[in-house]
């Protein structure tokens, strides 16, 4: 695997060959190994690091945490966590769950702090204050939070699987490959969204099933979009990001006028013609949006919001839809999002709010996570293409996509209602 | 049906194993798209959804979505749910990881050989076939 070309320095090979002890050994093996295979010349220094392995998914996730801790090692760079599969702070959400998968969540959650990680628990490090900026070469595992980092703030990472990613942060190095180089993040798949309606696009349902839509088609190319609205809104952003990271491999998305490295198309395609151009159809488009419902009627069981974690602004903008009413009694209405921005809301009297309507807001992990909480069986809404997408196999739920005023009003009805605009055929510029 | 003898362009973890091939059509998640407990495929949109990855010679394209996909492999790979055998088209990082985790934490050795995509084409699900350092071959 091109072995020979990788070029270490000194001091990356006395890690390789156990000077700082086997632990980092094994860890310069593992980045070693990724380097090879992505072709890298050379490893690049990192200060930042987002840890995906603290995420409990079985025993083997105890054990590397247990063998890291039993070598003594500990972080060097700001590494913060991402959301587990319980919340740290509420017993009772995932009661049903096999108590060994929750006590061992949380033990892993501890080894992690023991090695010295930051106590963030959530999957959108982006909202958090001091993250890294434009340029910066970083370590990223959550496939939404590589998406996001790269695309729209300009931070270069590949999406670093479990394990490696702490590799990488333990000798804080990482290949400079992928998307660490400017050859990979050269846009190669042009999605031309011009004939697509204007006020169709400008809403944030739309960039959720655009989303879906672009991480089906293009798989893990870099796609560079023309035709999306200069005003589409960060949270817009990471909707794009996280259901085209769920969908295919999107690491990296351009937006023309509007990220950071798409100032042209010319610029986005590095001043080469695109692989690929596709000139997006309202049809396409539709089939993806259809996608993420299982069903379109009927009593609600659950009403689930923040995949990926809910930001300050989508939480004022959740109670103007709301404005003032509760949600039916016989569903569960839930917000995820981290302690961080919880705190924020707090502040403002939101969290209160949101209480007095019937709506929990959960920190520290996801609603998607296997096993449901709560034991909800039935059907669940969300505004989250994310969401929709993983929850059926995960969850045996049914799944209604909607946008947030669509789940906003279905809670408060407790059953489905969606804005028959939205859903309309002219709004999605159907002919006939 | 011809036989079948190939020779791999890459190895990691030289072995001998037999086994019947199970080839995927698509990428996997192994998180959220596979159960590590019991080596079954359950993403719903997924071409092979309901089959068994167990000790099978997992033929796949590569890992796509979530960044779990490493400690799902080793994971199955502990419960003995895992596959025996590996066969790319091209390398995968995820997968390699979770491969050596498994070898450094539990001892248990999964080969994996990337082979030149003409030969990945020929391979087909259910053909039993042997694997001994880098060849493959039908029985």
């Amino acid at each position: 695997m091109n072995a020979e070309r990788l070029q270490l320095t000194d001091q990356e090979q006395a890690l390789l060959e156990g000077e700082a002890g086997q632990a980092i050994r094994f860890a310069m093996q593992l980045v070693v190994n990724a380097a090879q295979i992505m072709g890298a010349q050379r490893l690049l220094p990192t200060r930042y690091l987002h840890i995906d392995a603290c995420h409990y998914y079985g025993r083997a996730h105890l054990d590397f945490a247990r063998f890291l801790l039993e070598h003594n090692v500990k972080f060097k760079i700001p590494a913060w966590t991402n959301t587990v599969p319980v919340s740290l702070v509420d017993d009772e959400v995932r009661d049903q769950a096999d108590p060994q998968v929750l006590s061992e969540s949380r033990e892993l959650a501890n080894l992690y702090l023991q090695l010295g990680a930051k106590p963030a628990w959530t999957c959108a490090p982006y909202q958090l204050p001091d993250h890294p900026g434009f340029g910066e070469d970083i370590i990223v595992g959550e496939s939404n939070a590589v998406a996001y980092f790269n695309s729209v703030v300009g931070a270069r990472t590949n999406k670093y699987g479990d394990f490696l990613d702490v590799a990488c942060g333990l000798v804080q190095r990482v290949p400079e490959a992928g998307l660490h180089t400017n050859a990979g993040r050269r846009g190669t798949y042009h999605l031309d969204i011009s004939d697509i309606p204007e006020t169709l696009k400008q809403t944030e349902f739309f960039c959720h099933v655009m989303g879906n839509f672009m991480g089906k088609a293009v798989g893990s190319a870099v796609p560079v979009i023309t035709g999306l609205p200069f005003t589409t809104q960060k949270d817009s952003l990471k909707a794009i990001a996280a259901a085209a990271a769920a969908s295919g491999g999107v690491g990296l998305f351009h937006a023309v006028g509007i990220t950071p490295e798409a100032p042209s198309l010319e610029e986005a395609l590095q001043h080469k013609p695109a692989d690929v151009y596709h000139k997006v159809k309202v049809q396409e488009l539709i089939k993806a949006r259809d996608s993420l419902s299982s069903g379109t009627s009927g009593r609600l069981s659950m009403v689930a919001l923040g995949t990926p974690h809910f930001s300050y602004t989508e939480f004022q903008r959740l109670l103007t839809a709301l404005d003032g009413r509760k949600v039916d009694a016989g569903l569960i209405f839930y917000v995820t999002t981290s302690r961080f921005v919880a705190q924020l809301a707090q502040a403002k009297g939101w969290l209160e709010q949101l209480k007095q309507a019937g709506i929990t807001v959960l920190v520290d992990t996801c609603t998607y996570f296997s096993p449901v909480v709560r034991g909800c069986k039935g059907t669940v809404m969300t505004n989250s293409a994310k969401w929709a997408y993983y929850a059926p196999g995960m969850l045996s739920v049914d799944v209604v996509f909607g946008s947030l005023q669509d789940c906003v009003e279905s809670a408060i009805a407790g059953e489905v209602k969606r804005d028959s605009k939205l859903w309309s055929a002219k709004f999605w510029g159907e002919n006939g | 049906m011809a036989d079948l003898s190939m020779k791999a362009i890459n190895v990691l973890n030289y072995g001998q194993v037999s086994g019947k091939i199970l080839k995927l059509d698509e990428p996997l998640s192994f998180w959220g798209g596979f159960n590590p407990r019991d080596g079954c495929i359950i993403d719903q949109s997924h071409p092979q959804v309901g089959e068994s990855i167990n000790k099978t010679i997992l033929a796949l394209p590569g890992t796509k979505g979530s960044a779990g996909t490493p400690g799902a492999v080793t994971e199955a790979i502990r419960l003995g749910v895992g596959p025996a055998a590996i066969l790319l088209p091209k390398p995968d990082v995820n997968l390699l990881t979770g491969v050596l985790v498994a070898a450094q934490l539990y001892k248990i050795v999964i080969p994996v050989l990337i082979l030149l995509s003409n030969d990945f084409d020929k391979l087909e699900t259910g053909r039993l076939i042997h694997i001994k350092n880098e060849l493959i071959y039908s029985v």
